[in-house]
């Protein structure tokens, strides 16, 4: 295979990558604010004790889990042009993946807040809580810790899934891929180089997010730390323990 | 006719649903062929193929899958091969589920307790047997649901193919709206049949869940 990778296109089409890039980081960012607080609201309705609320929040989390979000994009942005609704892509696309993401935050909000065991609830309800302390200062610390790592990796899927958006001309970064593309004949170098960025964004989302958990939760961090340091300890000491045991044997 | 658009219509959207599912199947016998070995290189204890592997993982799950798609795309035609865009959609599936299942399934193999690697090499099993004996069996019955339920991932992200022009369910929908402007009525069709194929498949997944976690106790 004779082929000279040429990556000259960057000097001439910088200016539009970056453009592109800002564009990407401004649909994650409005998205998936969006989405999140739409999942959190979600799963309070899930928890509801009305059959009904619950019910029609179910159904809404299966049907956005259950259809790819490229067809939820295009219902909506095509949709609503044919309704004369005059959206910007970029809106019509924010709104579609603030939709797609709820669902499985939903989800992962619901896992969290079940995993918590339901006598811590009862204790502190019996220390005399009200059920809005009982919530900020027993379920939703471990719930959250619980969650987090689920709700990292979703953020990165769904920041990745707005590379879809070219396809209802959103100029986000995939799309200035396509226009080098289109203008040089470099496709495959140029899709390297937007992968080579994407997969920055993703790493620099994931180190972000893990920062503002350890200043959201300093508490957390050093229970984590003297969780991992015990069990360190304790399998120290239990190695030691046979060590000894053989020793005497 | 019906809402608007016409039989032959109708037919050309299930021929894309019919090869929305030969993707499907490609990417997910192509996942597990290259993904069972990355799981295997995930868990492993030697650090070369445990770096190989999560760089691998990494490298997959750190870029969207439409950009893959092209990266396939453009590779395969700069090699100077003219291969239909299913050779392209199938390769591009086959990494991204590799990478996923990758990591699944290395979670269901670290969930074998290690006393069970300890007590086959005290029956003398080499690193092999015990893997294809003791290991992968028990890991295999935890795997089955979360297996299920990603398919549901590989089915719905096929739709990502209609990037390098690729004839899905997705990609006649959208031909069928550009020629008839019914995209509410097109468009949930196109998502209910989506629906028919990925809802059963959560819902399996979620009751072997149960059980799994009813025999385990």
């Amino acid at each position: 295979m004779d082929y000279g990778f040429d990556f000259s296109f960057i000097g001439e089409f910088w200016p539009s990558l970056l453009e592109g890039l800002w564009v990407s980081t401004r649909m994650a960012a409005v998205s998936l604010t969006g989405g999140f607080i739409l999942g959190v609201l979600l799963a309070v309705a899930r928890s509801q004790d009305s059959g009904l609320i619950r019910r029609l929040a179910g159904g809404f989390v299966d049907l956005t889990r259950n259809t790819p979000l490229i067809v939820q994009t295009f219902w909506l942005f095509f949709g609503l042009s044919a309704l004369e609704i005059r959206v910007p892509a970029f809106y019509a696309a924010v709104i579609a993946l603030a939709i797609n993401t709820s669902g499985y935050t939903c989800e992962i909000v619901r896992a969290g807040m079940d995993s918590v065991h339901h006598g811590q609830k009862e204790a502190a309800a019996c220390l005399g809580l009200s059920k809005a302390r009982i919530l900020r200062h027993v379920v939703l610390p471990q719930a959250i810790e619980k969650m987090y790592p689920s709700l990292i990796s979703q953020f990165v899927l769904m920041m990745l899934a707005t590379s879809i958006m070219s396809e209802i001309s959103v100029e986000e970064l995939t799309a200035i891929g396509y226009q080098i593309q289109s203008q040089t004949f470099r496709g495959f170098e140029a899709y390297l180089v937007i992968a080579a960025i994407y997969l920055a964004m993703s790493w620099l989302l994931r180190v972000v997010m893990t920062l503002c958990y350890n200043v959201a939760f300093p508490k957390q961090r050093h229970i984590d730390q003297a969780r991992s340091a015990g069990s360190r300890q304790a399998r120290d000491k239990a190695l030691s323990g046979t060590a000894m045991n053989g020793a005497k044997s | 006719m019906m809402f608007g658009v016409s039989y032959s219509q109708w037919m050309f959207i299930l021929t894309g649903a019919g090869w929305t599912l030969i993707l499907s199947v490609l990417g997910f016998l192509g996942g597990t062929v290259v993904g069972l070995p990355v799981a295997i290189g995930r868990a492993s204890k030697s650090r070369f193929p445990r770096f190989l592997t999560a760089a691998y993982v990494k490298l997959i799950q750190g870029i969207p899958l439409p950009v893959v798609m092209f990266i396939v795309y453009f590779g395969i035609s700069i090699a100077g091969y003219e291969l239909p865009a299913l050779v392209a959609a199938g390769i591009a599936m086959t990494l991204y589920s590799s990478a996923f299942l990758g990591e699944i399934w290395r979670g269901c193999i670290e969930a074998i307790p290690p006393t069970q690697w300890e007590a086959s090499e005290c029956l003398a099993l080499n690193k092999v047997q015990t893997l294809a004996h003791v290991v992968l069996p028990q890991a295999f019955r935890i795997a089955i649901p979360p297996t299920v339920g990603f398919l549901v991932q590989i089915v719905k992200n096929t739709s990502y193919a209609v990037v390098i022009g690729f004839f899905d369910l997705t990609y006649s929908a959208r031909v069928i709206n550009n020629s008839t402007f019914k995209p509410f009525v097109v468009f949930t069709v196109a998502a209910l049949i989506y629906f028919a194929m990925c809802y059963p498949l959560s819902i399996l997944s979620y009751r072997l869940e149960r059980r799994l976690k009813r025999h385990s106790r």
